[in-house]
């Protein structure tokens, strides 16, 4: 109810003030920016979505059958003055019934602390990676690639602060650090005893001549995990939760080649990208809501890479193939428990390879087919989706 | 992570070696801005041009090196007018260079400093990719450059007010030369008063406004959008009403429509430099105009 009134609120704030479509900020009034987002799905398999060896969370999931919706993402933003900027974005999506309003973002940004140095606060999405900070309207493809969905149940995004320098050099060099409350997935509930999460990245980049443009980051990403839990298994009458707590550490390396034929990307260009996460993790595993109390040691090794290409051939057309690709070596005093987890593999090796076509007719619209061979769990399935996505209102600058 | 850690410290050494330079790094949004500026700054300034003549201004992308650049640039120079809103805003908030922002003596918008034309009366997204503020290719009017260019000479001695003799001496030089020019430019261009002309996007109203050359039509059915063969034969049934002596089109754009719109027409199509390197001789602002009205004069005849 309170989701409800707050989104009819939003609407009716959107409807009466007057929309300035370039996006520059003049005046008083915040940019506001609308994303509608709608999909067919169709695929065969009927069986609860598992990616051997991870414990599913977030927003993981692979998509639905038929008509749905995505996320509707409205957002507002503006320069609060001349030294903050301020962003707010929910997201308006259907689980399971339910109308909800997620509050995707919320931050406060600096903007004239000097010295190559800006602070942001609030909830954001993490810059670890290079996809993680993207919203989903930016993707290439429909979905994230399995390393995301696996580790981070889709995309990391976090409440507290965030600290960069961006260094006075010919070559692009970055360096941020987070302080998190850790009480999403996948740290679910680190700061409720422990010392929350943490985050360090540097994101180096430049040009190669005046056709390619190229950046190329490491991440380190690190909680101390009060509770995470993965989807509830129901065992006749009774509910039992997976649940992790211990240590959690997760290092990545991302990469970007962007070319185009003079460093015109207008007509053609093509962007080649790849990442790689590596996590370890060791604690227990609870089945809370099991009785007698079931539980099992966890140490875990997990990691997972994909690399995409994208090439607009023509204005308005592009082309994507991606492949990804997961291990995870999992061990553990009670192998039953660790199952009812997610955490074992049976040796299977998740990889999923996926086409994308999409048409944009403006910057502002756009309708993509999409298919994967999809196996990331056993039951391999083919997986085609049609999505649209339209840009209303101020469209911001999307980042390299 | 000690391993990251090392490699991030080694590589801040490496790149922390900032050469000791001119009093002004200029970062200049279009080449055209950037030839302005070498012009009234000399060797007070060390100027870089964030795109070429063969990058679409509009659309381009907030890569690294620009940031780094933005990052370390005492003044920015750009149209403005929102011709860059998809990257200049995200360049100026990702460098954390206060010196820079919009509103700071830092940011010189060359459009906000003379009249602006094509100001939509309503402005919606049906209309295609539009400009709230007006037509932002202003560097393309002498008669504007003039004004800007007095206008920005103010700001390099605002910013740097030890050279202050030196901006204005090379601002009368300049001033002096250009006047000159124009006048020279006018006589040559005499002839194409009243000339209609196809053009592949609204580059060049300030252009044709300036030499009262007549806009015939647009190769984008609407602007910022791609010409269609749909588009191209309902421009043939308009041009056979009322003909045009060329087409034109920049060096950034693909020439197929232009081309195409000539197979069917038989009207000759002239690629202008746009700005400055947009052809072989074109080095400078002078050079940018001399052979502009070389090439509508030469097919004019």
């Amino acid at each position: 109810m309170k989701t409800k009134s707050m989104l009819l609120g939003l609407v009716t704030f959107a409807c009466l003030t007057p929309l300035t479509f370039a996006a520059k900020q003049d005046g008083f009034n915040p940019d506001i920016s609308l994303v509608l987002d709608g999909r067919y799905g169709s695929y065969t398999n009927t069986s609860d979505y598992v990616l051997p060896g991870f414990m599913l969370g977030g927003e993981a999931g692979r998509g639905e059958k038929r008509f749905y919706l995505g996320h509707s993402e409205l957002s507002l933003s503006a320069k609060v003055d001349d030294m903050f900027y301020g962003k707010l974005t929910t997201a308006i999506a259907e689980h399971e019934g339910e109308t909800e309003v997620e509050l995707e973002e919320a931050f406060i940004e600096t903007l004239a602390l000097d010295h190559g140095l800006a602070v942001k606060a609030g909830r954001f999405f993490s810059d670890i990676g290079y996809l993680n900070n993207q919203h989903g309207h930016t993707w290439d493809f429909m979905d994230v690639p399995l390393v995301y969905r696996g580790l981070f149940g889709n995309q990391l995004i976090d409440d507290g602060l965030q600290l960069t320098w961006l260094a006075p050099t010919d070559v692009y060099f970055k360096l941020g650090v987070e302080a998190t409350r850790g009480n999403r997935f996948p740290a679910g509930g680190a700061s409720i005893e422990g010392n929350g999460n943490q985050a360090v990245f540097a994101k180096f980049g430049g040009d190669a001549g005046i056709s390619n443009a190229w950046q190329l980051g490491f991440s380190h990403w690190r909680a101390d995990i009060e509770a995470r839990s993965a989807g509830t298994h129901a065992h006749g009458a009774v509910s039992e939760v997976p649940t992790f707590k211990g240590e959690s550490e997760v290092n990545g390396i991302d990469f970007v080649w962007k070319w185009s034929p003079n460093g015109n990307s207008r007509e053609r260009n093509l962007k080649i990208q790849a990442e790689y996460f590596q996590r370890s993790e060791d604690g227990n595993i609870e089945m809370v809501g099991s009785s007698p109390l079931e539980s099992s040691t966890y140490q875990g090794e997990q990691s997972g890479w994909y690399v995409q290409t994208i090439y607009q051939f023509m204005p308005r057309w592009r082309v994507g193939y991606r492949y990804d690709q997961l291990k995870a070596n999992n061990t553990g005093s009670d192998a039953g428990v660790l199952a009812e987890a997610g955490l074992v593999t049976d040796g299977h090796t998740p990889e999923r390879s996926t086409i994308m076509l999409d048409y944009s007719y403006s910057e502002y619209s756009r309708i993509r087919f999409q298919y994967s061979k999809d196996n990331s769990y056993d039951d391999g399935d083919n997986l085609f989706f049609v999505q649209y996505i339209m840009t209303l209102g101020a469209h911001g600058a999307h980042s390299f | 992570m000690k391993k990251f850690i090392s490699l991030f410290l080694t590589s801040i050494m490496l790149l922390v070696a900032i050469p000791a330079t001119a009093a002004l790094n200029v970062f200049a949004c279009e080449p055209e801005w950037a030839s302005l500026a070498n012009e009234l700054g000399g060797e007070r300034v060390k100027t870089v041009s964030a795109t070429t003549a063969y990058q679409d201004p509009h659309h381009i992308e907030a890569r690294p090196s620009l940031i780094a650049k933005v990052r370390r640039a005492d003044l920015l120079i750009c149209s403005g007018a929102d011709l860059e809103v998809g990257w200049l805003p995200l360049l100026q908030r990702q460098a954390s260079n206060a010196r820079v922002l919009p509103n700071t003596p830092g940011y010189f918008e060359a459009s906000a400093m003379v009249e602006r034309l094509d100001i939509p009366v309503k402005i919606d997204r049906s209309m295609g990719d539009i400009h709230a503020a007006g037509n932002p290719h202003v560097h393309l009017d002498p008669r504007r450059i003039q004004t800007i260019a007095k206008a920005l000479q103010v700001r390099l001695v605002e910013l740097d007010p030890a050279g202050k003799e030196y901006y204005q001496q090379r601002f009368v030089k300049f001033n002096q030369r250009w006047q000159q020019a124009m006048n020279k430019w006018q006589q040559q261009a005499s002839q194409l008063k009243g000339t209609r002309i196809v053009v592949h996007h609204r580059d060049w109203v300030y252009l044709f406004d300036w030499l009262g050359i007549e806009i015939a039509g647009a190769l984008e059915p609407k602007p910022g959008l791609p010409t269609t063969a749909f588009h191209l034969v309902s421009l043939k049934q308009t041009l056979k009403a009322k003909p045009a002596k060329m087409i034109v089109h920049t060096t950034y754009q693909n020439p197929r429509g232009a081309k195409r719109l000539s197979q069917l027409t038989g009207i000759p199509v002239v690629q202008l430099p746009y700005t400055v390197g947009g052809a072989e001789h074109v080095k400078d602002l002078f050079s940018l105009f001399d052979v502009t009205i070389q090439r509508l004069t030469g097919v004019n005849k």
